[in-house]
């Protein structure tokens, strides 16, 4: 069976121009709501929010219609959007942190200032990488900057612990989480390697118990991967970034091979680290625990954390309290980790939905980009990157609505941390510049010389 | 790579799909149960986020909201303290509520179905919703002299105006500074619950309605008289017998006519009237009345009462009894208030207030009023009949009896010149070795005004000289005010 997928090329470009627009009336709106819910005025600092949003999406707009014109015209919408409803909520947690000193958050303005700094780079990416073929070249580099990143954390003098999780580094006071950038080195070699070897992968090796196994030299690079995430598991005591890193694996390793079998192998490759967490390790232990029962009297002390987003949750209601009129500084760590609950809280269901759907809308783009884009590279590292974003929204969310064990993962555009929002901003430029490849028209058109010619058709399916 | 590509969207819309249910979940189906939840603060912090209304006595609060600039949003306090906080409770952030803050949180807090149209026009005008008013019947001259006259002594007055049932005054000592039970400093809040709940004279019981039930010694024979004038076979000026010493039936003890062991017979011939018995407070004679009147008439007259029943005024009254399945020692020893007879003062407040009106109970109420922030009544007290345990003849002999007692008995500590006074003492012997509780149970009447009062004094000894001047005292403000 084949599926053409073809595209008419069109840019639609006036229409991310206003989708920009409203996405800025939206978030600055939401700021100014919590500022009236909290101090029954508007913030002092709406001005230079609303403009400072404006330039930022003139910029981004003037970027993608130079350099990627052809670009979906919804990805950067979306994202612009969660960055703003992001900065709106830490503010509130923030300002109701302000009021009732149940405990310290940090102020939006430094949310605000890492928008700046992952707007730059997104903007950065669209204007100097014009190919993304060119990421391919950079495979086996990518691996060693990924692996090295993700053991920094590791190491003594600029290794940060916190929160019993060790995924953090420290150099001359800027504190960085570098899994999040790892996540982009490692989604790049992934999608360079197993293009080179999918074949392979798939075919050779001995076929045991009707499953085809991978011959050693292929497999190689795989139990790597499984070690590296293995390290991060025990040494970091981080089951989300863990999950995460094996999990972009594995369907990348799916998506370029088709075989089932490879997830089979996957799942059960990750379960014997999984069960040696959940019994022998006391952090992860807990979080089991915490999973299954927060609420009774025993566990309750342990789990604050969960208890409090639940009845923060529950506090919303359906259509929630209002932006600026709930008590999101209840939950622990509300800005960050749980900023879930706290837009379950103020927006309630309706609200929560619509963020869950937001995500929803940018996968959807992401996957849509792998299956329009030409050659292989693409289209494993776009279904890579929708596919990480989408497992990382439902280990965060899933957490703080016991789906599963919470982790220590964030939500991307978000919540707040520098190094989670400018690392997404990056992949955001990388989705634009796949999308661009994958909706341009083969040939460029040129000026008069007759009819565009016909969209070639994106891909021939692998049936 | 399409194919995979399709299913791992499949897989991520498996995956959302999980998410949109568990968040259903949490915020629609659980939703009351969590907001339910004992740990959640939220629901507790909502509740001080409110402006609550006061508790108010005779036009001045008693319990009032300021706004604090905390967590809490608003501090109540209470002015004076002590000397009402059996009444109003106290409103902890740590230790939740009690007394009138409780049983009436909703209409303070302004959630109470009935203040719903309030709460609307709130809304709709762009008020700050403020919780109703509570405004208590008591007599604030009848309350400040019922406390300075218990002067800190262990024991409860309580006074009642008969005709409807509302209280007057009710004090309970020793008690405690409500406020600082109400402060939102936790760590001194919890220094303050400790002291309070390790001190032994128990200042945070309400002596006057709650967990402590006490002997009413000789102030039952009010009941038992009562008992007996309902049979038809008795009136004052019946002759009972009353000796100086009564064998109990089927048993080897022996009743003294008085207390102390003295064993003067109640009159020449070892009888006397019902009125001089009651005036004397002979034991032998109710004693005897009692088991002559039989177990039957005696409970059925108590019941009518108000033993027995579950009363809220609104905090809930711990019910008074008498024992179950006596034998005719038991119900001998029980009708002069000893054995399992076990009252709260304001069943005996309660008792005295049926003879000064006409034999008919009225059920005793503390709210007075509930108003709206804007001072629109949402409800006023409607008397309420509790029942009529004697007739309205019967009644009026009680009281000539009673008068008799404060007259020229062991009541006379009450008398208040140009007012008709009737009572009865009680020196209720409760322990070996300890001082007897000290009763006095009686009514005053002008033609303006009643009162009925009932007052104990823990191990006050006699009667006569502790509690019969403290009811005179609390009389006096109420008649002379």
């Amino acid at each position: 069976m084949a599926t053409i997928v073809s595209y008419t090329a069109r840019p639609r470009r006036l229409l991310q121009a206003l989708l920009l627009l409203f996405a800025v009336a939206v978030g600055v709106g939401a700021y100014a709501l919590v500022g009236l819910g909290r101090f029954e005025e508007l913030p002092a600092n709406l001005l230079e929010l609303g403009v400072g949003a404006l330039v930022l999406v003139l910029v981004l707009q003037i970027a993608v219609m130079w350099r990627a014109p052809y670009a979906d015209p919804v990805i950067l919408p979306v994202v612009v959007l969660l960055n703003l409803l992001g900065v709106a909520m830490i503010e509130s947690v923030h300002a109701a942190n302000s009021i009732f000193g149940l405990r310290g958050s940090a102020s939006a303005d430094r949310q605000m200032l890492w928008s700046v700094v992952g707007v730059a780079l997104c903007v950065a990416l669209v204007v100097l990488l014009r190919d993304h073929r060119r990421l391919r070249r950079y495979t086996w580099i990518s691996a060693v900057v990924g692996g090295v990143l993700l053991l920094m954390p590791l190491l003594p003098v600029i290794g940060d612990s916190r929160n019993g999780s060790k995924i953090w580094i420290n150099i001359a006071g800027f504190s960085f989480q570098p899994a999040e950038l790892a996540k982009i080195a490692f989604a790049v070699f992934f999608a360079g390697y197993l293009v080179s070897r999918r074949d392979t992968l798939a075919l050779a090796g001995p076929k045991v118990l009707g499953i085809h196994l991978p011959r050693w030299s292929d497999f190689g690079p795989i139990l790597v991967a499984w070690g590296f995430a293995m390290a991060v598991l025990v040494f970091q005591t981080d089951l989300g970034t863990s999950l995460m890193f094996f999990g972009l694996f594995v369907v990348m390793l799916y998506v370029a091979t088709d075989r089932l079998s490879w997830l089979v192998i996957g799942a059960v490759m990750f379960l014997p680290p999984a069960i040696f967490a959940a019994t022998q390790m006391s952090h992860v232990r807990t979080r089991i625990t915490c999973w299954l029962d927060p609420l009774s009297s025993a566990n309750y002390g342990s789990c604050e954390q969960i208890s409090q987003g639940l009845f923060g949750l529950a506090s919303g209601g359906l259509i929630g309290t209002g932006l600026g009129e709930g008590r999101p500084d209840m939950v622990p760590h509300a800005e960050s980790d749980f900023i879930f609950s706290s837009f379950a809280e103020e927006m309630g269901m309706v609200g929560a939905f619509a963020l869950l759907l937001l995500y929803l809308v940018l996968v959807q783009r992401a996957i849509r980009a792998a299956v329009g884009i030409s050659d292989g590279f693409g289209t494993l590292l776009a279904g890579g990157l929708g596919f990480v974003m989408a497992l990382q929204v439902f280990v965060v969310v899933g957490g703080v609505t016991r789906v599963i064990p919470l982790t220590g993962l964030t939500l991307p555009f978000l919540a707040a941390g520098g190094s989670s929002l400018v690392c997404n901003w990056i992949i955001a430029g990388i989705l634009v510049r796949l999308s661009d490849a994958a909706r341009r028209p083969a040939a460029r058109q040129v000026d008069g010389a007759g009819p565009a010619p016909a969209p070639r058709p994106a891909q021939e399916v692998r049936s | 790579m399409n194919k995979p590509l399709r299913h791992v969207w499949l897989v991520v819309g498996v995956l959302f799909v999980l998410l949109f249910t568990s968040t259903t979940y949490f915020q629609v189906v659980a939703q009351s149960r969590l907001s339910a939840h004992g740990q959640n603060q939220r629901t507790l912090y909502n509740e001080y986020g409110r402006h609550r209304g006061p508790i108010v006595v005779d036009g001045h609060p008693i319990a009032s909201s300021q706004e604090s600039d905390d967590t809490y949003g608003y501090l109540r306090s209470y002015d004076p303290g002590a000397m009402y906080a059996p009444i109003t409770g106290y409103y902890s952030v740590v230790y939740g509520f009690t007394g009138i803050e409780r049983s009436l949180n909703d209409t303070l807090s302004g959630e109470a179905d009935s203040l719903f149209y309030h709460r609307l026009a709130d809304v709709l005008s762009g008020r700050e919703n403020q919780g109703a008013s509570v405004e208590l019947t008591l007599d604030a001259d009848a309350q400040q002299a019922a406390w300075d006259a218990l002067d800190g002594k262990r024991g409860a007055a309580v006074a009642l105006d008969p005709e409807t049932g509302a209280i007057l005054a009710m004090v309970s000592a020793p008690s405690y500074d409500p406020n600082e039970l109400a402060s939102h400093d936790t760590g001194a809040v919890s220094r303050a619950w400790s002291e309070l709940n390790d001190d032994p004279e128990r200042p945070l019981t309400n002596r006057a309605i709650g967990g402590d039930l006490y002997p009413p010694g000789s102030a039952f024979k009010l009941i038992t008289a009562s008992a007996a004038l309902e049979t038809g076979d008795y009136t004052a000026d019946s002759v009972i017998p009353g000796p100086g010493t009564y064998e109990l039936p089927n048993s080897s003890s022996v009743m003294n006519n008085f207390s102390g062991g003295r064993q003067e017979p109640c009159g020449p011939d070892d009888e006397s009237t019902l009125a001089d018995a009651l005036r004397q407070s002979c034991n032998t004679s109710f004693g005897m009345l009692g088991v002559a009147v039989g177990e039957d008439q005696l409970r059925s007259t108590a019941e009518e009462f108000g033993f027995g029943q579950d009363l809220s005024i609104p905090m809930g009254v711990t019910p008074s009894r008498i024992g179950e399945d006596l034998d005719d020692a038991q119900l001998a020893t029980t009708s002069i208030g000893q054995y399992e007879t076990r009252v709260t003062p304001l069943q005996m407040a309660m008792v005295a207030g049926a003879f000064a009106n006409d034999g008919v109970v009225m059920q005793p109420q503390l709210v007075g009023a509930v108003r709206t922030s804007d001072l629109s009544t949402v409800s006023e007290l409607s008397p309420k009949e509790l029942g009529q345990p004697l007739t309205a003849a019967n009644a009026a002999q009680m009281r000539q009896m009673m008068v008799g007692v404060v007259e020229d008995g062991t009541g006379t500590a009450a008398a208040i010149d140009g007012v008709e006074v009737g009572g009865k003492t009680g020196t209720a012997e409760w322990g070996e070795d300890r001082a007897p509780h000290s009763w006095f149970v009686g009514y005053g009447q002008t033609d303006e005004q009643k009162i009925a009062v009932a007052v104990v004094v823990e191990e006050g000894g006699y009667g006569s000289r502790t509690a019969a001047p403290i009811a005179r005292d609390v009389m006096e403000a109420v008649i002379h005010s």
